[in-house]
């Protein structure tokens, strides 16, 4: 696997499973207006992943972005190990959004001056999704923290329990590392600093509390998964690995 | 209007859809304040790309006609057809009327 391939593979599937995610929301969010707000998210966030996926199975040479996406085991998924985190409740599911969003904000910001003209390409259409999903989770964080005291103390335990798994957004897997030497994407830790601020900004105005950080040892980047992983492809590739090729 | 405690203010949504056009009402959401009344409009009602502008105003401030009043408001006008324009023959070199 090509640098650029295992890169765009880290960053295509970090959408994909987040997309997957919040998938599981759909019919089941508090309210109608949140339901939708949720799958439209999903759905850029899978726009982005097909676009990745797919030129990713073309620097491969062979295969489909859907052979990628459903035939692939979980060691082989490059996600930050974050978003297959389990939803929990709305608090949670939002505050895992917020974290990512923020990430996705800097992330993208700089893709664009990627030496890889179809990064660069997907990070000037995917900032303007993110601008707007971070305005959404941010809002939401704002309301929750700053809202009753059972909205408040939910969402600071999940900010307290997802806090963790931020720190490997910042520390560069060997594909990063290698996509960095290249000037196929920024080095991981220059998004650090930015992405600390932004939160800081919001935490602050929610009346949250930033987390220690602690002692880190999730490497999703690298395809070490958590077992929430494999649940959730277990169920996103059902249909693929029982009928293969299927038609409808 | 009354205001059910258990549910956020209903919004009344209005999208231009393009530049140059009025906003037209489209339906209504609820939510919690204006600016998430914006947000959820732009998720419920601009998927599709109907607009490129959104206005939203809580339900409770419009203010409506009474249904019963319709004949008083609107019979008048049924038998004064000369204020349609229709009698009025339009010359050929205007165009877009």
């Amino acid at each position: 696997m090509t640098p650029a391939m295992s890169y765009q593979l880290t960053v295509g599937d970090t959408s994909l499973i987040l997309a997957q995610r919040l998938g599981e929301w759909i019919g089941h969010a508090p309210a109608l207006e949140e339901d939708l707000a949720l799958a439209n998210i999903a759905l850029d966030l899978l726009g982005q992943a097909r676009y990745l996926l797919s030129h990713a199975a073309q620097l491969q040479g062979s295969g489909s972005e859907d052979d990628l996406a459903f035939l692939r085991d979980p060691q082989d998924f490059l996600n930050l190990s974050l978003v297959e985190q389990p939803n929990g409740d709305f608090g949670q599911t939002i505050v895992r959004q917020f974290l990512v969003d923020a990430w996705q904000l800097e992330l993208f910001e700089r893709l664009q001056q990627s030496s890889e003209p179809k990064l660069a390409e997907l990070a000037a259409k995917a900032i303007k999704e993110t601008r707007y999903h971070f305005r959404f989770s941010s809002g939401w964080v704002v309301r929750l923290g700053d809202g009753t005291e059972e909205s408040h103390r939910r969402v600071q335990t999940a900010l307290d329990a997802l806090w963790r798994f931020t720190h490997e957004m910042f520390v560069a897997s060997p594909a990063e590392q290698e996509a960095a030497a290249l000037g196929i994407a920024p080095d991981p830790a220059s998004l650090a600093a930015d992405w600390s601020r932004r939160i800081d900004e919001v935490l602050k105005e929610a009346t949250l509390k930033r987390p220690a950080d602690v002692a880190y040892a999730w490497h999703g980047k690298r395809g070490q998964h958590s077992e929430h992983l494999s649940r959730l492809l277990a169920e996103m590739q059902f249909m693929q690995r029982t009928y293969p090729g299927a038609q409808w | 209007m009354t205001q059910q405690r258990n549910q956020w203010p209903l919004y009344e949504v209005f999208i231009r859809a393009r530049s140059g056009l009025e906003h037209k009402h489209v339906g209504s959401i609820h939510a919690a304040d204006a600016s998430m009344a914006i947000e959820h409009a732009r998720d419920v009602y601009t998927r599709r790309q109907e607009g490129v502008s959104i206005w939203v105003v809580r339900s409770a401030d419009i203010v409506a006609s009474d249904p019963a009043d319709a004949d008083a408001l609107f019979e008048p006008a049924k038998d004064k057809i000369y204020r349609h324009p229709t009698f009025y023959e339009i010359p050929d070199e205007v165009k877009n009327l």
